[in-house]
């Protein structure tokens, strides 16, 4: 992967002038090649990892596993864009193994997430049948460690 | 009474070590240690955890009862693993049983190649500015220390007519630590078969201390004992500190005719048996399946590398482009405070530590060791509070 997305990865807030810097190119060419990569649909967004357990928001995620039935010449992909399509769906993959689609689905309380399985989900032609996760905890995200575990400290001057 | 003993118990201290200088970094450290929020280009190790699956790998030796002596030499399967990586990352070729010994990191590895090969007066040539230990360990081994300068007009490079200069008929080793710590330089092929060139020419070992050496950005290394006629004479020194950020668990090895490692082996034995056994664990891993966590680490290297030299360079502040290594090494004569006045206001003013040229021997006066093994924000904040200190000195 090109280094300058990498960077972005790490921090999206770079500044171009660092970036530039980082990169031994101008700061000219750094704007150029991100408008390049935002104009092609490679970079997509830009977002802030938020912690939501420490905004006490008490939202509910439930990770669903879905079988469904697929079309002949169109496979997964009218069903998956249909369920895709709910706002409450956060992320939908198509994966291998005893289920075909997998969900995270994110709610208010559990009754709005039993409720989206129950009446929206099940109810779409093709789904086979479902199973709910609800989410307990996240211990990653993103690549984020999301509990703060305490850094071994190094010195602050060594050889 | 107190005072009479402790005199007492310094009188009977050797010599040699009574007469060891302290070392200009500890000096710092003990300054730097009382002060608060500080950002630190002090740091001499990488900035990275040593990666998870290496850590795992020694916490699973322990679990499994890893914890008792390993052969001497180190672990067969660490030592075969170190063969072949010598082979493909330096084309170099050691035997896994007489021609490589697992240390406590390389300054195992050093004090044991000195104690192995120095007469009393035997005098060692080392380029200098270089890492706080050469010198101390060439005294305690009953050898002459001779430094041979290195300059930022020579992009801190070591040329065959500086050594030219300083060998004597009682020079009986080369000491060379390339990439370099603090000043970034490196020993390109050219340089390497001049030098080794002078070294056969003089009857002369080299001892290598590579330990930076995957971490070069613009050229791949190139190590001076793959230079025909030269692996007989060199005693190669590499660890896992820099490479794998792996600097606590102490491990490093030394390649070297086994003749030598006979020798060696025979001081490590008595000295400290062998290398920890969860950290040759962790080893064997790191061999087995690290190469891309090195090269992740070398590209944010590079990066930084990249941005630290160009600060400096917008600031009209002299620095060679570090092709190695994790430092830059600018130049600070133009504001005429020594390094260690330089290092001390930055600190008092800005909050900045960066170790003082001469913890790196005399010749680094006028220059100051900033080291990027730290994170981007800390280091653009240094820069910009380190442009704002200089503004206020010219």
């Amino acid at each position: 992967m090109d280094e300058l997305l990498r960077i972005l990865e790490q921090n999206a807030r770079e500044t171009p002038e660092n970036i530039a810097k980082m990169l031994d190119l101008s700061e000219e060419e750094v704007l150029r090649r991100i408008a390049d990569y935002e104009g092609k649909g490679i970079i997509r967004g830009y977002r802030a990892i938020v912690d939501g357990e420490r905004l006490d928001l008490n939202t509910v995620t439930a990770v669903i596993e879905v079988k469904v039935t697929p079309v002949r010449e169109d496979g997964f992909n009218k069903i998956a864009t249909r369920i895709s399509r709910f706002p409450e769906v956060q992320s939908v993959y198509l994966t291998s193994g005893s289920f075909d689609l997998l969900l995270f689905v994110e709610g208010h309380d559990l009754r709005e997430v039993a409720n989206f399985v129950s009446a929206r989900l099940s109810t779409i032609d093709g789904v086979l049948s479902t199973a709910t996760h609800f989410m307990l905890k996240i211990y990653k995200e993103h690549g984020v460690l999301m509990e703060n575990h305490d850094e071994y400290e190094r010195l602050k001057v060594s050889p | 009474m107190n005072t009479n003993a402790s005199k007492s118990v310094r009188s009977k201290i050797a010599r040699k070590v009574l007469d060891l200088p302290r070392s200009g970094i500890r000096d710092f450290f003990e300054i730097v240690s009382t002060r608060k929020d500080i950002i630190s280009l002090g740091i001499g190790e990488p900035d990275f955890n040593t990666p998870w699956h290496i850590r795992e790998a020694s916490i699973f030796a322990i679990e499994r009862g890893a914890t008792c002596y390993t052969s001497n030499l180190g672990l067969l399967k660490l030592r075969r693993g170190l063969a072949d990586y010598a082979q493909k990352t330096f084309n170099l070729h050691y035997l896994a049983d007489k021609e490589i010994l697992v240390t406590v990191g390389v300054s195992e590895a050093l004090d044991i190649a000195m104690r192995a090969l120095l007469e009393p007066g035997d005098e060692v040539l080392y380029h200098e500015p270089c890492f706080v230990s050469y010198a101390p360990e060439i005294t305690l081994a009953g050898g002459v220390a001779v430094p041979v300068t290195t300059r930022m007009e020579d992009q801190f490079r070591l040329t065959r007519s500086a050594l030219e200069a300083k060998v004597t008929p009682k020079t009986k080793l080369l000491l060379l630590n390339f990439p370099n710590n603090p000043t970034g330089a490196v020993l390109d092929e050219a340089a390497a078969r001049d030098i080794a060139a002078f070294a056969i020419e003089h009857d002369l070992i080299v001892i290598s201390d590579e330990i930076y050496a995957e971490l070069t950005y613009d050229s791949a290394h190139f190590s001076i004992a793959s230079v025909p006629g030269m692996k007989e004479r060199t005693v190669f020194m590499h660890g896992f500190s820099k490479t794998w950020a792996m600097t606590g668990l102490r491990l490093g090895y030394v390649c070297a005719p086994p003749e030598l490692i006979e020798a060696m082996m025979k001081i490590h034995q008595y000295l400290v048996m062998c290398a920890s056994t969860p950290s040759q664990e962790a080893g064997v891993e790191a061999l087995l399946n690290g190469a891309l966590d090195v090269h992740k680490m070398r590209e944010s290297y590079k990066t930084r590398r990249n941005f630290i030299h160009t600060s400096f360079e917008e600031m009209g502040v002299p620095c060679i482009r570090p092709l190695g290594a994790f430092y830059a090494f600018p130049g600070i004569a133009q504001f005429g405070l020594t390094s260690h006045e330089f290092a001390t206001r930055l600190l008092d003013e800005e909050s900045v530590a960066a170790v003082p040229g001469t913890a790196f021997g005399l010749s680094g006066e006028g220059f100051l060791r900033c080291s990027y093994a730290t994170s981007m924000e800390q280091i653009e904040e240094a820069m910009s509070r380190f442009e704002r200190f200089i503004k206020r000195l010219k």
